[in-house]
């Protein structure tokens, strides 16, 4: 279904609308990102849609940094990859142009301060609201780090998403659920991005912490390690409204760099067996 | 001692330079070391702790020397250098290390993470780690560790577990990400003990007040030499952490130049040099908004220099705000430039300067020949050239 088929009120917040349409079903949402551009724009198109087939309710597309802090090996090497095939802001933000137009799914970008400067935020919010986006995560940009980017993206109608950590103290907690639009990003562990065997040790704690102060019910999807059906389950089981899994989907890039084919078919079917994760019965 | 000086505002800025971009994990232990920092730089006992170890473990303080044979030689200004070179692991930075180690003994952190590029960071952290009875683990870009495998021998000597970085361009940037994202994995333990005035606040103000002993030293003792203040104050800029330290008491005294004098390279193209104010644009990298050697994209660049320790493609961000003011004049010198000015002063005065402090001696000597010689200016000496001959060495075949 494309976008335009859908009424206005639905289009004005896709990630609410999103989660409220997976509530009504007693699902969870399955978030899932790749890179973009990686490993070329070509590959990248069908990897997206791959993640679409497999199930994915919201997608989540990396504008690739030189410096990312808060990532572990698999999404630098991916940030790398896609660096070297000579993406840019620019070339990502026309990359989720084209999957928009596409798919009607919920598309969010995560990247780092310094490329949005670059474009200038207003700018960079303006292409970003023309290329469908719905929400951007900036995991460099805390709360309160600079308010004037947050009217940027509202007056674009981008939502912010801002991440909360197992240790942010409860006033700071209490803030930053307020603050952020279209869910809170859970960080379900201490460390940076990555594929875990098990789930972060500090996961269902914060997600707790989080419950007991969350009086307006803002979805909140727990992400950081989050790599597998088991994990998935454990989260939506214990509240979470939606698992955000990234560098367990990059992971099956980097193994089949050379097989395209099998790429897109591993991706589908490791998203659809993490979307039926999210389904409570 | 006074410590601690004229702030950041609130938001931890300097003008609108600095701040904290860092992942949410970062915040709260930001938060717990400006407390702890707010707290203990007020507190006279570790106030007192520190003057001991400055004097008696670092060799404080340090002289100043009139460089005599480079003054006549040239005709103008009197060249005086403060010996930052002297110090305990021969150079500045051990000024800072111990204050932060002490800090964070006081904060009951035994493990201590810290970057390093050149290695002098690194030693002065595992020197002052080992004195203070803490753990340390450092940082290091592989292609540093190639370039100065000494100074990788004496940090495991002292102690020190040293960890190689192959991410990015493997050089203290990436170190300093590594650090970063130890810090967020291993942040209720760990204490990050940052170099040079960079990174989120606090750390561009607990550096730059740590480092700030020598601007207080060097105008006491131009003041009870000359009876008057220098013309000129000469520093040079990576990080900018000694800059800082020097230019910091001289701030207010606006009949004193301030410059600082940042790597050149082979020459002034992209990934050819690392003179992110004299070149660069604003951006965000490590947590402030700061200037930058970036594309238009805003992917950070490579940087190139001969000397390891001025090899980074930002700056502090209280460099930023001093350059948005004017009231400090940044400059680039070049690697030939500065061998030069190295093998000056070695043969003039039989000092061997770090590579990084012969930036900024490069440009003093054409500085004080503009000046009468009744004027005097300083030139910040941070580090001695140990580290560097081997490389000198390649560059002037005997």
């Amino acid at each position: 279904m494309s976008r335009s088929l859908q009424d206005t009120s639905h289009n004005e917040h896709p990630i609410a609308s999103k989660f409220e349409e997976l509530r009504s079903r007693r699902e969870g949402a399955l978030i899932a990102y790749l890179t973009g551009g990686d490993p070329t724009p070509e590959e990248f198109h069908a990897n997206a849609s791959a993640l679409v087939e497999g199930g994915a309710d919201i997608v989540e597309i990396g504008i690739p940094f030189s410096d990312p802090i808060a990532d572990g090996p698999v999404i630098q090497a991916s940030s790398q990859r896609a660096l070297t095939a000579g993406i840019t802001t620019k070339k990502v933000l026309s990359l989720a142009g084209e999957f928009s137009a596409q798919h009607d799914v919920p598309l969010v970008l995560l990247t780092y301060c310094n490329p949005i400067l670059a474009m200038g935020a207003e700018r960079f919010f303006q292409i970003a609201q023309r290329s469908g986006v719905s929400g951007v995560v900036v995991p460099d940009m805390p709360a309160n780090a600079d308010p004037q980017f947050h009217k940027l993206a509202s007056k674009n109608d981008i939502d912010t998403i801002l991440l909360a950590a197992p240790n942010t103290p409860e006033t700071r907690l209490r803030r930053i659920l307020a603050e952020t639009t279209g869910f809170l990003y859970l960080v379900s562990l201490y460390g940076v991005t990555g594929p875990r065997k098990t789930l972060g040790p500090q996961a269902l704690d914060t997600l707790k912490r989080v419950s007991s102060i969350n009086k307006r019910r803002t979805p909140v999807s727990a992400g950081f390690g989050v790599s597998t059906p088991d994990h998935v389950r454990t989260l939506i089981k214990a509240g979470a409204d939606g698992a955000i899994v990234g560098s367990a989907l990059v992971q099956i890039i980097q193994d089949h760099l050379s097989n395209a084919g099998e790429m897109e078919e591993l991706l589908k079917k490791h998203v659809a067996e993490l979307k039926h994760a999210t389904r409570k019965f | 001692m006074k410590i601690r000086q004229a702030a950041t505002n609130s938001r931890g800025r300097f003008g609108k330079y600095g701040g904290q971009y860092v992942p949410e994990t970062l915040m709260k232990p930001l938060q717990d070391l400006e407390e702890a920092y707010d707290e203990y730089s007020r507190d006279p006992s570790f106030k007192k702790e520190l003057r001991n170890l400055l004097e008696s473990y670092a060799g404080r303080p340090t002289p100043l020397y009139l460089a005599r044979n480079l003054t006549r030689n040239l005709r103008g200004a009197k060249i005086y250098l403060k010996r930052e070179d002297l110090l305990h692991g021969g150079a500045h930075k051990i000024n800072n290390t111990l204050g932060q180690a002490l800090l964070a003994g006081r904060m009951g952190k035994k493990r201590i993470i810290a970057e390093t590029g050149a290695g002098q960071h690194g030693v002065a952290t595992a020197m002052a780690c080992a004195a203070l009875g803490l753990q340390s683990e450092i940082y290091m870009g592989r292609e540093d560790m190639e370039r100065q495998k000494l100074n990788v021998y004496r940090m495991k000597m002292l102690g020190a577990e040293v960890h190689p970085v192959d991410s990015g361009s493997r050089t203290l940037k990436d170190a300093i990400n590594e650090s970063l994202r130890d810090w967020v994995t291993n942040v209720e333990n760990t204490y990050y003990l940052l170099g040079s005035a960079v990174g989120p606040h606090p750390y561009p103000t607990i550096v730059r007040d740590f480092q700030s002993i020598i601007g207080k030293e060097a105008r006491h003792q131009i003041l009870a030499r000359e009876d008057k203040l220098p013309r000129a104050v000469i520093a040079c800029v990576g990080g900018g952490s000694n800059s800082i330290g020097i230019f910091h008491q001289f701030l207010h005294d606006l009949e004193v130049d301030l410059y600082g004098v940042e790597a050149g390279g082979q020459d002034i193209q992209p990934g050819h040099h690392a003179a992110a104010l004299v070149a660069g644009s604003e951006g965000v990298l490590h947590g402030m908004l700061t200037y930058l050697l970036q594309d238009k994209n805003g992917q950070v660049q490579n940087t190139r220099s001969i000397s390891a320790g001025l090899d980074y493609p930002a700056v502090g961000p209280e460099h930023a705000y001093l350059k948005s003011t004017g009231r400090v004049k940044y400059r680039a010198v070049s690697d030939n430039d500065a061998l030069d000015a190295f093998k000056r002063l070695s043969d003039q005065e039989g000092i061997m300067p770090a590579l990084e402090p012969a930036h900024a001696l490069s440009y003093a000597l054409k500085l004080a020949k503009r000046y009468p010689t009744s004027d005097s200016i300083i030139v910040n000496l941070s580090g001695r050239g140990d580290k560097d001959v081997e490389i000198v060495a390649r560059h002037f075949p005997q």
